[in-house]
């Protein structure tokens, strides 16, 4: 248990003396490249802004995050049990997906005019929902045949079997494609609140360094992203051990 | 040697109907075709097949030859597009509680434990028993194929030949009138495989019940089995049966030591010409050939 903690630990510490050596050896300039004891004034000075903001981002991507799990599982379900859909269905989706975020934002932006929350929400969901909505239908659609004959031959009817056996066996690759649109998700909530600047969320503080050639202050905005990209990370391998903590085999 | 009957159905439907209704199992004229993309792929043709209760009948032939589809007709999993099956003097015409089914890929569910495995037919299946008779029941049949103690272990933790052992104790435990075996010991290593035969005889003996067995392995089906069906190739259709005439040597049951008798070995050397004639080469056909 120790070590599970000390080694990733460990390795961060021995990132930022990396990062602090690369700075004072090339002796870059902080507009530059900051390095870690730059960030440590800029999140003095800005704490209360940060855990406000902070907060902002997180709150938003976590909605658009269950949105997007919401739409993902029931777009996967549908492809997933059916191959007509799956066929209609995909070409959509890709195209959907190809299309970079950035160049949405401005049109939710000019859609929901004002709605700087929802908007935000919107993209986050956007960028996020589509390996969710992948890992459902092949989950499903992948599921040996005998699989559904034993409870089939039993007279169980389709719900019974979809509840017993097709949902927990999904449950590992639903939480692989969790684990990928957490990152995105954020990514989505920055993108909208760094493009439509609308004055809430880590985005509009890394606006304002940027606005007032504050560039620690941008470096610490990242870090304090990375540092919640972590921990929403760990939120959901918590989840996973908990419900399909079975799919992980013992080490031997 | 039991000579080769074609069961010929026609004037004497009197005796059909009195087949029907006392054995367990009785497919009369199924004739079957799986819609490809080449048209019809015939695969089962007029194939009648009779299995008395607490029989245990196996059904060999041709890889290819429509075993496995025969399975699913009598599950009710499909429904043929001639003729019938009845199961205890009923027509099946969807899947029905009576009957338990095991596969050669032994489909435990990762998730569960071994004992909740076995436990799933009876949260299907409508029954009265309490949640601890359930178990008792389980824990019953594990025992019997020599997995107690591993109750509480998840399928990836057990060898190929224990999930196997596993899974015929799913397909028993809410006691089915039938069991439908596709091919169970088909991917286990021979001395499992014998292993799970003797199994397959302790549960028998334990708790009778009508099987039909599936194997692409002759001495397994005579070791199996009290009655042999040879198939045809696609279309299939009963081409030869075999009651199986073993004297057990040790008086009560049936070892391995009897399938080194020459009374098996005859019925090996008999079922091994059915299949060549079902494979298509007639025996000894070319001279020096093959």
């Amino acid at each position: 248990m120790l070590r599970k903690i000390a080694v990733p630990l460990g390795a961060v510490l021995v990132f930022l003396v990396f990062w602090e050596w690369l700075v004072w050896v090339n002796g870059w300039p902080n507009y530059k490249m900051a390095s870690p004891s730059d960030l440590i004034p800029a999140y003095a000075k800005f704490w209360d802004l940060f855990l406000i903001y902070g907060w902002q981002t997180l709150w938003r991507t976590v909605a658009g995050l269950l949105l997007a799990i919401i739409v993902g599982v029931a777009i996967g379900m549908v492809m997933g049990l059916s191959k007509t859909v799956r066929d209609g269905l995909y070409p959509l989706l890709v195209g959907f997906n190809a299309i970079p975020k950035a160049t949405v934002v401005p049109v939710v932006a000019l859609m929901f005019v004002g709605a700087h929350d929802m908007n935000t929400i919107l993209i986050a969901f956007m960028i996020s929902f589509f390996p969710i909505a992948v890992s459902i239908s092949i989950g499903l659609s992948t599921l040996e045949p005998e699989y559904r004959d034993i409870l089939r031959s039993l007279g169980a009817s389709r719900f019974t079997i979809f509840r017993k056996i097709a949902l927990p066996k999904t449950l590992p690759e639903f939480f692989g494609a969790l684990k990928v649109a957490v990152t995105l998700a954020f990514i989505g909530t920055n993108l909208m609140e760094i493009v439509e600047p609308h004055g809430k969320g880590l985005g509009h503080l890394f606006d304002s360094g940027k606005i007032s050639a504050d560039y620690p202050l941008m470096f610490a905005v990242l870090i304090a992203l990375a540092v919640l990209g972590i921990l929403l990370y760990y939120v959901v391998v918590l989840l996973e051990q908990i419900f399909a903590g079975w799919a992980e085999r013992a080490e031997t | 040697m039991v000579a080769a009957k074609r069961p010929s159905f026609g004037p004497c439907t009197l005796s059909i109907l009195s087949s029907i209704l006392t054995d367990t199992i009785a497919l009369d004229s199924v004739t079957h075709a799986y819609d490809t993309e080449s048209g019809k792929l015939p695969v089962l043709n007029d194939l009648s097949i009779k299995v008395a209760q607490n029989a245990f009948t196996a059904v060999v032939g041709p890889s290819g030859c429509g075993k496995s589809t025969l399975t699913r007709l009598i599950a009710g999993l499909m429904r043929p597009d001639e003729g019938t099956v009845w199961l205890a003097g009923e027509q099946v015409r969807s899947p029905r509680s009576t009957v338990g089914m095991a596969f050669q890929n032994p489909v435990l569910l990762e998730w569960r434990t071994i004992l909740d495995n076995v436990l799933l037919p009876l949260e299907i299946v409508k029954n009265s028993l309490s949640r601890s008779q359930r178990e008792a029941r389980a824990k019953d049949l594990l025992a019997l194929v020599g997995l107690a103690g591993f109750e509480d272990k998840r399928p990836s933790e057990l060898s190929g030949g224990m999930r196997q052992r596993a899974s015929l104790c799913r397909a028993l435990v809410h006691n089915p009138d039938v069991l439908i075996l596709d091919e169970p010991f088909g991917a286990l290593d021979a001395f499992t495989r014998e292993d799970l035969w003797q199994a397959m005889h302790d549960l028998r003996r334990q708790e009778p019940f009508t099987a039909l067995l599936i194997t692409h392995d002759l001495r397994e089906s005579i070791f199996l089995a009290d009655e042999v069906v040879v198939l045809s190739g696609r279309p299939a259709t009963a081409q030869y049966v075999l009651s199986v005439d073993i004297d057990p040597t040790n008086g009560s049951h049936r070892t391995l030591d009897d399938l080194y008798t020459p009374g098996a070995s005859e019925m090996l050397a008999t079922l091994r010409e059915q299949i060549r004639i079902a494979q298509g080469d007639a025996p000894k056909a070319a001279p020096g050939g093959n």
